[in-house]
């Protein structure tokens, strides 16, 4: 009995000891984008002695803000609906059709998974340019598929091959069309699948830095992470003005994942470990 | 087997059009954006190119001896392998002592897997600054505690040696609750009785954990520790958004320094040979992790 309580104790002094270490970072950052200069000297994390609210109504206000998750968001959705169409449609046809070298075009894309990114960043800066997509949203959006689609296709695939047969040979005798089958039968059954690499891509296009970074020079069509480090470079220290910026451009990422936090954590993690 | 018209009728069900028409997207869109340009990177090495016209000034490996003897490039090497030593070492340890207090599906298990999941889904740029204002010295909670004590602030940051450590600890800090997570999906799929089992036979706590639960969560941990080498090979974002590199480059990884000697001064053929580097690593890291670890999973 004693041993038990002893137990509890440590348990409940290391879990609230974790959760303190994970959310007191962020609280120091939300309530510190409503503190003036002299506050965030020398109170880190108590609520601020006066509360300025100019720090968030100027960022709120400006149209440039608006503007990057503006094209955060564009860049996202083409990344999100493009890996999942161009990769769901190379994952049935490896799953369900046999045809010659299917084994081996499995293998070469398989290949993706294994690749890091930035030994491929230059040579893929030079093709983007080449094709004159530099400084464009689709120069982000194509190369962000191509690298999405090695962990995709093998989840995809993983699954797919895993329908039941029955219902494909049910649709052959009715003379359904692979096309048909693809988009009657298998998508409408792969939901669960589809949420997982949904959910990978989005979350990798939405916070993805290094590839905007070298292939986007204006900033007007920048993604909020280029954006946060330009304001951080413009106003260096003065954390106030920082701090709610960060506070602004974390929000949509902590409602999504609020609202969708089951869906979130089983797709981040069983997606790694499947693939 | 096949009766002949239901023959007809499979190769009249649009099999050609379906691999013309499915599968050349991936193809071409993966041959451009990840085969070629790994190939590329490769070739680029051995020439001294600004990027601008076609490469011809052909150099042998010069890049590769350039980046060889450079103390900074050793930097980041060693920079990476102790953000690899961290993170398997003090990192994945933590998680799974944490993931084994909350595998129940309680309550409040779930609440404490939500909130130690936050980190992670945060942005490498948004934690890297987050910690920036912490660590900063002026401002934030090192201003604060030494403060508290009376003391002048240090600015960790400011100070080669402790600016990697701070960077070691944002690792800990943003990573964690993934591993964590794989640790609880691990930790769930052991079948209760096998548990139940082990309870009658007078196990207590801690044996259980010794010779149950680890050993059948290996495969598992196997696998996580495997993310968080090859993870904490490509660092990147959270460097640039903490130190930036800095101070006089001491905190630098494979990839920020990558970046920053090569595509920030547009050499093409340094920055490829950088990478070329870290890819042979990369790959000299998966083969002989998986023939020394992952051999059950060579059968499926």
């Amino acid at each position: 009995m004693h041993r038990r309580d002893l137990f509890s104790y440590y348990r409940w002094l290391v879990l609230f000891a974790g959760a303190g270490i994970c959310l007191l970072p962020l609280w120091a950052t939300v309530i510190g984008g409503f503190k003036s200069s002299g506050d965030l000297r020398t109170n880190a994390i108590g609520l601020p002695k006066v509360w300025v609210a100019a720090n968030y109504l100027s960022i709120l206000t400006d149209s440039g803000f608006w503007r990057m998750l503006w094209n955060s968001a564009f860049i996202t959705f083409f990344t999100v609906f493009c890996t999942l169409l161009v990769s769901s449609m190379a994952a049935f046809t490896l799953a369900h059709v046999h045809f010659a070298g299917k084994r081996w075009i499995a293998n070469y894309l398989a290949l993706g998974l294994t690749f890091p990114f930035p030994t491929a960043v230059l040579p893929v800066f030079i093709r983007v340019r080449d094709l004159g997509l530099l400084d464009t949203y689709w120069g982000v959006i194509l190369p962000q598929v191509a690298f999405n689609l090695g962990f995709s296709i093998v989840l995809l695939r993983g699954f797919f091959s895993e329908l039941p047969k029955e219902l494909f040979e049910a649709a052959f005798m009715d003379g359904c069309s692979y096309a048909k089958m693809f988009w009657k039968i298998t998508l409408p059954l792969s939901r669960p699948i589809l949420a997982t690499v949904g959910v990978l891509s989005l979350v990798g296009s939405w916070n993805s830095f290094l590839l905007p970074l070298v292939m986007i020079n204006s900033d007007k069509i920048y993604p909020w992470p280029l954006g946060i480090m330009q304001y951080q470079g413009q106003y260096s220290t003065d954390w106030g003005r920082v701090l709610a910026f960060v506070t602004l451009t974390m929000t949509p990422a902590i409602f999504f994942y609020l609202l969708a936090q089951k869906h979130v954590i089983a797709g981040l993690t069983s997606g790694a470990v499947k693939g | 087997m096949i009766g002949k018209d239901i023959r007809k009728r499979i190769f009249g069900s649009g099999k050609v059009t379906a691999v013309l028409l499915f599968l050349p997207p991936a193809l071409l869109l993966f041959t451009m954006f990840v085969i070629l340009p790994v190939a590329e990177a490769g070739f680029y090495s051995f020439f001294n190119w600004n990027g601008y016209g076609s490469p011809e000034h052909w150099i042998n490996l010069d890049n590769y001896t350039r980046a060889i003897k450079d103390p900074i490039f050793h930097q980041s090497l060693i920079n990476n392998l102790l953000i690899i030593l961290v993170s398997t070492l003090l990192q994945v340890p933590f998680a799974l002592w944490l993931a084994l207090l909350i595998s129940d599906r309680s309550r409040a298990s779930v609440v404490f897997r939500a909130i130690f999941f936050v980190p992670y889904i945060l942005a490498e740029v948004v934690a890297g600054l987050i910690w920036r204002y912490l660590y900063d010295g002026d401002y934030g909670l090192v201003a604060m505690i030494y403060g508290w004590l009376g003391k002048a602030a240090p600015h960790p940051l400011a100070e080669r040696g402790w600016a990697t450590a701070a960077l070691l600890l944002v690792v800990v800090w943003k990573y964690f609750g993934f591993h964590m997570a794989l640790f609880i999906a691990g930790r769930q799929s052991i079948p209760s009785d096998i548990l139940e089992s082990g309870r009658i036979d007078g196990a207590g706590r801690w044996q259980l954990v010794r010779s149950i639960i680890l050993p059948m969560m290996r495969p598992v941990i196997v696998l996580s520790l495997f993310f968080s080498i090859l993870g904490s090979l490509q660092t990147f974002d959270v460097i640039i958004a903490l130190t930036g590199g800095g101070p006089l480059n001491s905190s630098h990884s494979a990839v920020s320094y990558l970046y920053t000697f090569g595509i920030q001064r547009m050499r093409v053929g340094y920055g490829s040979a950088v990478g070329v580097v870290l890819f042979v690593i990369c790959m000299l890291v998966m083969v002989f992790y998986r023939r020394l670890f992952m051999r059950e999973k060579e059968g499926s």
